[in-house]
């Protein structure tokens, strides 16, 4: 069925449109981070002076620093207890409690964050009333941050764990290799580009969160959102857009580079398959 | 290594190894588990608590005290009947819904034609578009709704070609704005923002199960003489029902949640559940309450969330 020029035409200007929409903003944003205005929506020429504001803003500065270090933490946690969690759920197809398990892995996926937040500063109040610890601050924040991100990185690995031809492994253990040593040298290289994904999905969430940052917090430890959110509820601050163009660029970089390396991985995977199912 | 699967004959030397295989599976699950209850469950259960409390004078009265050999259950469900017989806060229960719902419909009017198209483009195309969707997931939730902010102001462009096209005066016939030239801080840029941050959770699915539709099946529909009009309606919609609901539900159950776009992008009138209980709890130092909300709002989303979970199984068997 061949669809009709005007029908063809109608849905290019649909996606066209679509795109628009979904893509005005961000590129504004960049735009007026190079307005030369202290008035932020009143377009005067090109300048770079917010960026040299920005070099010289203490706050906005500090907190991208707490952020990124958070970020790296979290990233990096996430993928080890979501690794865990999806090779309990994927490899563990019985044992007690396995149902609640599954259900407390995907919930922080679907529950509001602002509901999230809360209970964690609740219990952390109360435990830091009955033992002394923890000091609200950048190990709370961190807890928070790995609670949801382990849960986006169960859903990455295990999705490509499901995948895995379980032959490989059963052939590793008939030829002699212990547990540890199958998981170590045959799962997880078959996994690794889901890990790295995981990885940079983990660290861009953390480094974006504004609820359970806000909840969490302490003195003194104020993340990059943090000081966003302040400012913005106040108004604009073209200091915030040459922010965000900074950030926007770094991002595109790594999600580029991570797309290449996980491209690249696959390929000399395939080959080596191929290889392996010619030899 | 399932069980049964590599039942090897009992070797005394392969003994040791099934137990060292015992404590690394015990240690591959517990920690996640212990984890998991500890940070999950456990906060869980002391909110829950907490909504059955009264807040003190500086903390919320234990619900469980031990006084002189006597151990006292003290639940307290005035919070319940506070927020049952306080018009602000059902209000912004009903609020969240339904400005929860209106993005949603916006998303799926939006979204449909453009996951169809998508579907019918090129296939060598079709990989780039799906790249371009998910991109501005990679940008932050935070600056885009500030961008919003920005154009939406009085200066910003798209407020003035707003203004200056007269579409202003349709908003305001319309009620979502109050007045002509007053974007910000309104239920049109409060769904409006809503709108742009998740429509890509519409289009995804959507996409998915479109791309996946079997074309034949039109061809079919036009040889026993359906208009492609009412082939769209009667083929390719129904066998689009799950991506529909799953597009709906990813769309719907965050924005009940949101905060932070109704702070940035919202106003006075625009209170949804989210800043009702970011407020319980940093201006008004009510734990209890905000606990309570809280507690409520679960139960608002757990409809939907179940209603999703049936069709994703549902969908998952069809797939065996």
């Amino acid at each position: 069925m061949k669809p009709s020029r005007t029908n063809v035409w109608f849905g290019r200007a649909w996606l066209a449109a679509g795109f628009v929409f979904l893509f005005v903003p961000i590129v504004s944003l960049i735009v007026y981070s190079f307005n030369d205005s202290p008035v932020p929506n009143l377009w005067r020429g090109f300048s770079l002076r917010w960026y040299q504001e920005l070099l010289r803003d203490e706050d906005l500065l500090s907190g991208l620093w707490l952020s990124l270090k958070i970020a790296f933490l979290t990233a990096c946690g996430s993928v080890v207890l979501g690794t865990l969690a999806a090779f309990t759920l994927v490899k563990y197809r019985r044992f007690p409690g396995r149902t609640m398990f599954s259900g407390m892995v995907s919930a922080p996926l679907v529950m509001p964050e602002v509901v999230i937040g809360l209970s964690l500063l609740l219990t952390m109040v109360s435990v830091q009333r009955a033992i002394g610890v923890p000091e609200r601050g950048m190990m709370t924040i961190w807890l928070g941050h790995l609670l949801v991100g382990m849960a986006y990185a169960t859903v990455v690995v295990q999705a490509r764990l499901r995948d895995l031809n379980p032959q490989l492994e059963e052939a590793a253990m008939d030829l002699g290799a212990r547990p540890h040593q199958v998981f170590w040298l045959v799962t997880l290289p078959m996994v690794s580009q889901s890990l790295l994904s995981a990885w940079l999905l983990t660290f861009t969430l953390s480094l974006d969160d504004v609820v359970l940052s806000a909840f969490l917090s302490g003195p003194g430890a104020t993340t990059m959102p943090l000081v966003i959110l302040s400012r913005a509820r106040l108004g604009l601050d073209p200091r915030v857009n040459a922010m965000a163009t900074a950030i926007v660029i770094v991002v595109a970089i790594g999600v580029a580079l991570g797309s290449y390396l996980i491209a690249r991985a696959e390929r000399k995977r395939a080959q080596e398959l191929a290889a392996a199912t010619r030899g | 290594m399932k069980p049964g699967h590599h039942a090897a004959p009992i070797d005394p030397a392969r003994a040791g190894s099934r137990l060292s295989r015992l404590g690394g599976r015990s240690a591959v699950i517990g920690v996640p588990y212990l984890w998991l209850l500890l940070f999950f469950l456990l906060p869980f259960a002391v909110v829950m608590k907490i909504a059955v409390s009264q807040m003190g004078a500086v903390h919320p009265e234990d619900v469980v005290t031990w006084q002189d050999g006597v151990l006292t259950l003290a639940l307290k469900f005035g919070n319940f009947a506070t927020i049952a017989g306080d018009p602000l806060y059902l209000q912004s229960y009903l609020r969240s819904i339904e400005y929860a719902a209106a993005t949603t419909a916006l998303c799926l009017l939006i979204g449909y034609p453009f996951a169809y198209f998508m579907a019918r483009a090129k296939p060598s195309v079709q990989p780039a578009l799906l790249m371009l969707v998910m991109l501005p997931f990679w940008t932050s939730f935070l600056l885009r709704a500030y961008a919003w902010k920005g154009l939406l102001s009085p200066n910003g462009w798209v407020h003035d070609l707003m203004v200056s096209t007269g579409l202003d005066q349709v908003l305001v016939a319309l009620g979502f704005v109050p007045a002509p030239g007053q974007l910000m801080n309104t239920p049109f840029s409060l769904v409006l923002g809503m709108t742009y941050t998740y429509l890509p959770f519409m289009v995804l699915p959507l996409y998915s199960t479109l791309a996946k539709m079997d074309l034949r099946l039109l061809e079919a529909a036009q040889d026993l003489g359906a208009t492609p009009w009412v082939a769209f309606w009667t083929v390719t919609v129904p066998l689009s029902k799950a991506g529909i609901i799953a597009g709906s539900m990813l769309v719907f159950i965050p924005c009940i949640g949101e905060y932070v776009i109704p702070e940035l992008l919202g106003g006075p009138e625009t209170l949804m559940i989210g800043r009702v209980i970011w407020d319980e709890l940093f201006a008004n130092n009510d734990w209890p309450m905000a606990s309570t909300l809280s507690v409520l709002m679960i139960l608002l989303i757990i409809v939907p969330l179940a209603l999703f979970q049936k069709y994703q199984a549902e969908a998952q068997e069809k797939r065996r």
